[in-house]
């Protein structure tokens, strides 16, 4: 089995290669160029400095020759410098991390932790009135904008009570603050966003726990269980719902790119510094250095996590075994 | 580029000529003795005494990108340079330049060479004394083909700049050209901390030092950039100890934040500027045109709008104020012409072009436009009069504009189809290469009234800004002349004219100027409105100790 995962692993470099160069391809064929956002329609930007600056961004090359600069740097884990203001990529990335990790992870500990027992709860009674009602309330968090959420949510518990503060990471007194209050702060100011991003995201995990527990709870072995006088919630506890957790695990494997992604609505929202507002931005500004490196971090992970999830699959699922040929 | 936000201290940048895509619901205006939508602060601070201390927390839609003054072109990047760094000259509450870095100067050798007197008492944030090397290094950048600079074609004029001593600085010019003067008000930068290391990528873009009443403190990207106040400003200490500029990509979240007391400042939309008097108990509105105009372009080499009658007849057939109600909620005015009512170069003499589709319609049979066959649309030899109007998508102020132009045109009988394109597919593939038939743009006008580049027959080459292909001798010779021009009077003279003839020609139909509308906390004793806008003497804002809100050790 080593010996099949190292194969994989290899087979990634020339995938990574092939997203890495769709994305590029891409970003040339969005009508604009990275100088736009400084010369279009400024009077004062005359046609030398418009050539000037296409030149000092290295523009006027052709495409391909752009590209193998550029894979050329990667190679070296050098990302380039952003268009919009000479920063390396990866210090610009390396500074959004952090925040947008925090946010993250606790919407996703808190998804965990909530959606788990809706979904349990969904399979054990299936049909009843319970199921229906958390069914019913985990799909209005799906179909909801989260944009008219988010305002409301600020409206209510920012505006109206007071509990809250409406949008950022930290308070402007922040550095000021003792460590104890600094930690509070944080956690007021992660309040909302946390919140109406796991109440937006708890349907697709219950679900999947709902489906995997029903269909376990229909195996023989669970009958044996049952057959040999185990109590209900033994049953379920221990011998279905560790059977419904392996495909839970390749998620947590899939959720990897999730992880430090952002989403631009959620932040621009919530004026919270994340990954999701560098991407667009970028992406508005034709700063392809970011984008690409964004792009090519979030490739990365995604193809990363999947193999992860195959490996804890062949790990934590016995009946699984991967055959090197 | 002036992204549409007219924030404080932009007022005393230098702002370039500029259209963008971005929403003009977001640029801002004021007309200063207008009573119907101000309401009087209940809580005035006005009577008590001036004190140091406290903050101003301004709201911003976007992070900046350099703080350089010769690199950023970013609104957000000028505010902050605007109060970091100071220019040779600027302008004052007037519109009018004044001294700055530079105590005076003389104006040499029929305009070929300006003389600069420097102040001798500046000090840079560092210690280090401020002097005419500093102007040198910054001219040396400005035209250095390394430097990714957008400003280098004010400079490109100067045949040499020499120091005869530290604090004069003589630049000679190979032609005459006013608006030089008004280019020395870039931001002067330290030569003793860029001339180590590449200024495109130096750290001081991110940590400036600059001469300025407020010195840097921190970045906190895309959250907040902090500014403390310059206790040795050669003008005098600015009394808010700290100015804080908080980035809020949103500008309804801006303005829950503003509801909750939590920034002091933002630029409100029109509807947010309309929005219930509860939400501004705390607050001051403030209104005034913006140095912007939107424009309704016509392609001149079209044979449809190469009559003059024609293009008279359509902007006698659009009701403008429905426009600046419907687009604006009525917080604009309607232009005449192609400089703001607060410039110096507007020229109030020149009447507004009544709504009056009747006349409109004689206009156009005196043309030969009639409608012979009855369908409700005018015709011509068999050709129907119609044409497609074009404007950017993502603006809705302008697509509203657009299908309010539509709907007024078809009451006289001209068929307008409306096509709203991606920016940059329609600035490049129509605009540039003439593709259109009219479309609406805006303009963001720079404080020197000098719009060569927008109306002189010489710029109509593909990618330049006379795009519309308007040629007039007398215009040319105008625009000509007032690049050379130093006296102020004939100057004005020279602009007044200029602004009758294109309101006679109409290679544009000016549309209207949108307001600025800012809004600020009662507890700031001094924001007031001139026509350089708001923030001109923000230096001098105070809030009295009892109403104070936030306290730093100092």
């Amino acid at each position: 089995m080593p010996a099949y995962f190292a194969k994989r692993l290899l087979f990634l470099v020339p995938l990574l290669v092939g997203i890495t160069l769709v994305t590029f391809g891409v970003m040339q064929l969005a009508p604009g160029k990275p100088t736009d956002m400084v010369t279009d329609m400024n009077v004062k930007a005359s046609a030398e400095a418009k050539e000037r600056l296409i030149k000092l961004y290295g523009l006027d090359k052709p495409w391909h020759v752009q590209y193998w600069d550029w894979l050329k740097r990667f190679a070296r884990l050098d990302f380039g410098r952003s268009f919009r203001d000479d920063r390396p990529v990866l210090r610009k990335i390396g500074e959004r991390l952090p925040a947008t990790l925090l946010l993250n992870v606790s919407s996703l500990l808190l998804i965990f932790l909530i959606a788990l027992p809706i979904g349990i709860l969904s399979a054990v009674k299936q049909d009843s009135l319970w199921d229906k009602s958390l069914t019913v309330f985990v799909f209005i968090g799906f179909s909801v904008p989260t944009i008219w959420l988010a305002l409301l949510a600020m409206i209510t518990f920012g505006l109206k009570l007071g509990w809250l503060p409406i949008s950022g990471l930290r308070s402007l007194t922040y550095d000021e603050m003792s460590l104890g209050a600094q930690c509070l702060d944080l956690a007021r100011h992660l309040a909302l966003p946390v919140l109406v991003s796991a109440f937006t995201g708890l349907a697709g995990l219950s679900r999947y726990v709902r489906n995997g527990l029903l269909e376990v709870i229909r195996q023989d072995y669970i009958r044996t269980a049952r057959a040999k006088g185990l109590p209900e919630n033994r049953v379920i506890l221990k011998h279905a719902l560790r059977n419904t957790l392996i495909p839970v695990v390749t998620l947590v494997g899939l959720l990897l790119p999730d992880l430090i992604g952002g989403s631009f609505i959620f932040e621009t929202i919530f004026a919270y510094p994340g990954m999701g507002r560098l991407g667009f931005d970028a992406i508005m500004a034709r700063d392809y250095p970011v984008i690409m490196g964004v792009g090519t971090i979030a490739a990365l992970l995604t193809l990363v996590g999947n193999f992860l999830a195959d490996v804890a699959y062949a790990y934590v699922d016995p009946r699984i075994r991967y055959q090197g040929k | 580029m002036s992204d549409g936000k007219q924030t404080l201290g932009s007022t005393l940048r230098r702002i370039v000529f500029c259209s963008t895509p971005v929403a003009l619901s977001s640029l801002l205006f004021l007309s200063a003795c207008r009573s119907d939508s101000i309401p009087q602060p209940a809580a005035s601070a006005t009577d008590a005494a001036p004190a140091t201390g406290d903050a101003y927390v301004e709201a911003s839609i976007a992070d900046a990108s350099y703080l350089n003054p010769l690199l950023a072109s970013d609104s957000a990047s000028g505010n902050i340079c605007s109060l970091v760094y100071n220019g040779l000259v600027k302008y004052d509450k007037d519109l009018r330049l004044v001294g700055d870095l530079a105590e005076s100067w003389e104006v040499r050798s029929g305009g070929t060479e300006i003389l600069f007197h420097l102040r001798p008492d500046v000090r840079w944030h560092d210690g280090a004394p401020f002097t005419a090397d500093d102007v040198r290094f910054t001219y040396q950048r400005l035209t250095d083909p390394a430097v990714k600079t957008p400003y280098g074609v004010d400079f490109e004029l100067i045949r040499r700049v020499d120091v005869p001593d530290p604090h004069t600085v003589r630049v000679v010019y190979k032609e005459p050209f006013v608006p030089a003067l008004e280019s020395w008000g870039m931001g002067i930068v330290p030569k003793h901390i860029f001339s180590a290391g590449d200024f495109n990528t130096h750290p001081a873009n991110r940590r400036p030092i600059g001469t300025g009443p407020y010195k840097f403190l921190e970045w906190k990207t895309d959250e907040k950039i902090v500014l403390t106040a310059n206790p040795d400003y050669f003008e005098g200490r600015p009394r808010l100890d700290r100015y804080i500029f908080r980035i809020i990509p949103d500008s309804s979240v801006q303005f829950l934040e503003l509801r909750q007391q939590s920034i002091d400042s933002m630029a409100l939309t029109p509807d947010q500027f309309k929005a219930y008097p509860e939400f501004f108990r705390h607050y001051n509105k403030y209104r005034y045109p913006a140095f912007a105009y939107t424009y309704l372009g016509f392609n001149l080499e079209n044979p449809l709008f190469r009559d003059r009658r024609v293009r008279r007849a359509v902007a006698l057939a659009l009701d403008r104020s429905e426009i600046i109600d419907g687009v604006l909620l009525g917080v604009g005015r309607p232009a005449t012409g192609p400089f703001p009512p607060t410039s110096w170069a507007f020229n109030p003499d020149v009447a507004d072009i009544p709504f009056d589709p009747v006349k409109a319609k004689a206009l156009l049979a005196t043309a030969g436009w009639t409608d012979t066959d009855g369908d409700g649309w005018l015709d011509r030899g068999g050709q129907k009069f119609e044409f497609t109007l074009m404007t950017n998508q993502g603006n809705k102020p302008r697509e509203l504009c657009a299908l309010i132009l539509q709907n007024h045109l078809a009451k006289i009988g001209i068929r307008v189809q409306v096509r709203i394109l991606e920016w940059s597919s329609f600035l490049h593939n129509y605009v540039d290469k003439k593709r259109f038939d009219a479309v609406i743009l805006a303009w963001s006008l720079s404080r020197d009234p000098d719009q060569y580049s927008i109306w002189h027959s010489s710029q109509r080459k593909e990618g330049q800004y006379n795009f519309v292909g308007y040629a007039n001798r007398e215009v040319d010779m105008l625009l000509e002349r007032g690049r050379r021009e130093f006296d102020f009077e004939k100057r004005r003279a020279l602009y007044h004219r200029m602004h009758a003839i294109l309101a006679e020609d109409l290679p544009y139909i000016f549309l209207y100027y949108p307001d600025s509308l800012p809004t600020i906390h009662t507890r700031f004793v001094g924001p007031e409105v001139a026509a350089a806008g708001i923030g001109w003497n923000f230096r001098e804002w105070f809030v009295p100790k009892s109403l104070q809100k936030y306290r730093y050790a100092s």
